[in-house]
């Protein structure tokens, strides 16, 4: 008897299998039922891998579906399962495009062949060198820069230089700093690794534990939040988060400081995509990029999470555009997913958690 | 080898499958060792141990006082505790973490007032922080089988000691308390299991444990295989703690002695039921009233943007696939325990264990090895295939099926927990006696071990359907296109830090799981009283 509930089970569980891909969403309302039953005359469409979240990319596809008539469908996940089950899918994969942010997940996505590479004179010409894989498996679409940020009510821009500077012992007991499990601290010490090589970078790391004024905080808010609250001087963090609690605070008492070029520029990394290897939808993949690295996914892609776009001459958001202009660091990303593996093991020697 | 050991077998190979995805990654060498070791096992090793032990003997502590409190005695509120203590099991761990911490934070309301009137709150370590979360998230476990325990037996094992000559406190220590042991165990041994695998919790308040140390193997290293590998080394802890628990047990059996109806409930006069009543108060006020008030908070900020019809998509997805689950993993689970019934021996025992594993794995390396799992049996059925329909494509993974083996994969060991113990209940006399009276085959089933077992498969339908409401990584790895849940919302908002949103998906997650915790309530609710 207990058999025969576990067929009927199974059974019904089948029919809501098939009835649930069929099923649309308000956040997709681009979806159709799948690449393979769409009538021949609309176009295929482009199914996307994506660790960017979803409130980030649905309203984005769907501007593309409009301009372009290619329907696109996602699923999101967290990057590394997503680079799992590409490689677990190999020829079947349904994916055709892989979105995620972070060039160390990226570039560990080239690496594991997940990616083939794409010769667009598109995205050649507006996207830099620095911010895309030397062999065009990867490109950045929008730019997250990784700055300084202090207590207004303490200090000024003067006082600040770089973030090596944030070793100094005179910020002893003034600063805070986000876990080094997030990628991002990762990618920051990982291109200091490129430039000053591991002594020194490491010198710098143990300088930072030294003058830590709390415990690694787990996100950046509650790292600007610190800094609100009096608890510590100086930060760094991404400058969306922010661009967030300014957004709901215009008094918030956090200051943010860009290093200049003379001490390298601003640590930017990027949310990116590249073409799946085994792509079922290759060309719509090559067009969705494009688009999105062309005038109109730009206004788009950056803004809606108050990120900076990759195209010169994109309007910012009113918060963004307050900030200032900025020199970015033109060190190669590449760089950043390479040595990534030697900056979490440097930072687990210095003692920062 | 007998029929029914073929049932344990194959629930085993659920589990068994992705395991073996696991465990060949000892065929690749990892270079990380050596770092791993020097740098990072040391401390996470011994943080996870502190953790383990903590967070394991807190609820056994709360839950079992609740537990007993609610079941046995009779105090001012107890009708409202026995069910609300239930309510935050319908809750995500890391968002009741992450609202706890924001309540408590240092520029929250609460302490900046307390640092205004000159009371500063100690600024509590990472780890005892981390404690507290997990104990609070997860008490719900113990009480809900200390409840069961002390339901079914609990006053009556407390007369008869005190007709011998025992105080009521002696008697609670010397055999109430043993005799709910399996039911406590089980529900510790969930609760270990749980706090072994926890990410997102410890994620929150930056507490590095073995588990943050594999994914950090995994995403920061990018060395999959030293990730997998010492996931091999925590199943092998869990294994081990497991078995020296059923050994310190022993051949102890665990019978019912017969009807408890009729007893009466301890009355808790004056003083110690006001005690009661503040026990299981803050025990409420903690574990649920403050971070859903926070997630109020948060979710009315949030409510313009983020709450529309698509809710009814996620509200949809979330229920079929909780309720389907808890059915198919509670039908699993029984299968299981009769097979050990039925074909008693170390075939069934081993599997029975190896079933319940998936549970003590971290979430996204399960997920990923059942995936690596599925989408080679479909490359195999492909292959089949083309020998006879040339450029035919199977495809199993994406489909709802997988999604409830998966689950069952990571789950079983929660249904088994209250099953087991329930099974402990059959005797080899009762089946006799009732094949004395004619009662054999479904007759047997339906008129005497349903009735036996009901409480157990309630509780167990009811803690897979809130795990699977909460679960992510299999949900995200395995979910068909368009079919979004609550905690896939939740995770959509987390991922890039928006927490405040997350609180809407979180609120609904909750309202979801009060349906069952409340159905559940009324059918245990009448056992051991009046």
């Amino acid at each position: 008897m207990l058999n025969v509930n576990i067929v009927r089970v199974l059974a019904l569980a089948a029919v809501l299998g098939v009835a649930g891909c069929g099923g649309g969403s308000e956040d997709a309302p681009a979806a159709t039922d799948g690449a393979t039953e769409a009538a021949p005359e609309s176009p295929e469409a482009v199914v996307v891998y994506s660790s960017r979240a979803e409130q980030l990319i649905a309203p984005i596809f769907a501007a593309f579906t409009e301009a372009t008539g290619v329907p696109v469908e996602y699923i999101t996940d967290d990057p590394q399962p997503l680079i799992a089950r590409l490689q677990a899918e190999g020829e079947n994969t349904p994916a055709s495009v892989l979105l995620t942010v972070d060039a160390g997940n990226l570039w560990f996505a080239a690496e594991q062949g997940v990616l083939q590479t794409t010769d667009s004179g598109a995205l050649n010409a507006t996207i830099p060198d620095y911010l895309r894989d030397p062999e065009g498996r990867w490109f950045g679409l929008s730019l997250r820069a990784r700055t300084i940020v202090y207590d207004a009510r303490e200090l000024s821009a003067d006082d600040l230089v770089g973030y090596e500077d944030l070793a100094d012992p005179k910020w002893k007991g003034r600063l805070c700093l986000r876990t080094s499990k997030k990628v991002y601290n990762q990618s920051l010490v990982a291109l200091m690794i490129a430039r000053h090589g591991e002594e020194r970078t490491e010198e710098i790391v143990r300088g930072w534990v030294d003058n830590l004024a709390i415990d690694p905080t787990s996100n950046d808010t509650r790292l600007i939040e610190a800094i609100a609250d009096g608890r510590c001087d100086v930060g760094v963090v991404n400058t969306y988060y922010l661009g967030r609690l300014q957004r709901d605070n215009a008094e918030l008492p956090v200051g943010l400081f860009f290093p200049g070029a003379d001490v390298g520029g601003v640590h930017v990394n990027v949310s990116g995509a590249g073409i799946v290897a085994n792509a079922a939808n290759a060309e719509g993949a090559v067009q969705l990029l494009e688009w999105l690295a062309g005038a109109q996914g730009q206004a788009l892609f950056a803004s809606r999470n108050l990120e900076f776009p990759v195209l010169e001459g994109t309007e910012d958001d009113p918060v963004v555009a307050a900030w200032g202009d900025y020199t970015p660091s033109d060190q190669p990303l590449v760089d950043a997913g390479r040595l990534q593996a030697d900056a979490v093991r440097l930072m687990d020697r210095a003692g920062y958690r | 080898m007998r029929l029914w050991t073929l049932p344990a077998l194959a629930i085993a190979a659920l589990t068994l499958a992705p395991l073996g995805v696991v465990a060949a990654s000892f065929l690749t060498p990892s270079g990380e060792w050596g770092h791993l070791s020097r740098y990072v096992l040391p401390e996470v090793t011994a943080n996870t141990v502190w953790l383990v032990v903590v967070v394991g003997l807190a609820t056994l502590v709360l839950g079992a006082v609740a537990g007993w409190l609610t079941s046995v005695c009779e105090f001012p509120g107890r009708r409202f505790f026995s069910w609300a203590l239930l309510l935050p099991l319908a809750m995500p761990g890391y968002v009741i973490a992450f609202a706890l911490s924001g309540f408590f934070a240092y520029g929250a309301p609460l302490p900046s007032a307390l640092r205004d009137i000159g009371l500063a709150l100690p600024d509590p370590s990472a780890g005892v922080a981390a404690a507290c979360c997990l104990s609070l998230t997860l008490y719900p476990y113990v009480y809900l089988l200390a409840r069961q325990a002390f339901g079914t037996q609990g006053i009556a094992s407390l007369e008869v000691a005190q007709s011998l000559g025992m105080s009521r406190a002696r008697g609670f220590r010397r055999v109430a308390l043993p005799l709910a042991r399996p039911w406590l165990a089980a529900g510790v041994a969930l609760v270990c299991m749980d706090t072994m695998a926890d990410f997102g919790t410890v994620k929150v308040f930056n507490f590095d444990t073995y588990t943050t140390a594999i994914y950090g193997a995994w995403f920061e290293l990018f060395s999959l295989s030293a990730a997998l590998q010492m996931s091999v080394l925590l199943l092998l802890l869990v294994v081990v703690a497991l078995s020296l628990e059923r050994w310190a047990r022993g051949s102890a059996r665990y019978a019912t002695s017969g009807r408890t109806q009729g007893s009466k409930r301890i009355a808790l006069n004056g003083g110690r039921g006001l005690a009661a009543t503040a026990f299981c108060g803050a025990l409420f006020t903690f574990a649920f009233a403050l971070p859903a008030g926070q997630l109020v908070v948060w979710g009315v900020a949030s409510l313009d943007g983020e709450f529309g019809a698509r809710y009814f998509e996620y509200f949809r997805a979330s229920l079929v696939l909780a309720s389907f689950a808890a059915g198919m993993v509670t039908v699993l689970g029984l299968l299981l325990g009769y097979s050990e019934r039925r074909a008693p021996g170390r075939l069934t025992a081993a599997s029975a264990r190896v079933a319940t594993l998936g549970y003590a794995l971290p979430g996204t390396v399960l997920a990923v090895a059942f995936f690596v799992v599925v989408a080679g049996l479909g490359h195999a059925l492909t292959g089949v295939a083309r020998w006879f329909t040339p450029g035919v494509t199977i495809t199993l993974t994406g489909t709802l099926a997988v999604m409830l083996f998966a689950y069952a994969a990571r789950f079983m060991a929660v249904a088994y927990g209250p099953l087991g113990s329930a099974f402990e209940r059959i005797t080899p006399r009762i089946d006799d006696a009732a094949r004395g009276l004619g009662a054999t085959g479904v007759r047997l089933l339906t008129r005497v071990h349903i009735p036996i077992l009901r409480g157990g498969i309630a509780t167990a339908a009811l803690l897979v359907f809130v795990d699977v409401m909460k679960e992510l990584p299999i949900t995200l790895i395995t979910r068909p296109f368009n079919w979004d849940t609550l905690a896939v919302r939740v995770f959509n908002m987390t991922v890039e830090g928006e927490w405040e949103r997350a609180a809407i998906p979180a609120i609904a997650i909750v309202c979801a799981g009060l349906v069952p915790v409340l159905w559940l309530h009324r059918r245990t609710d009448g056992a051991g009283g009046n």
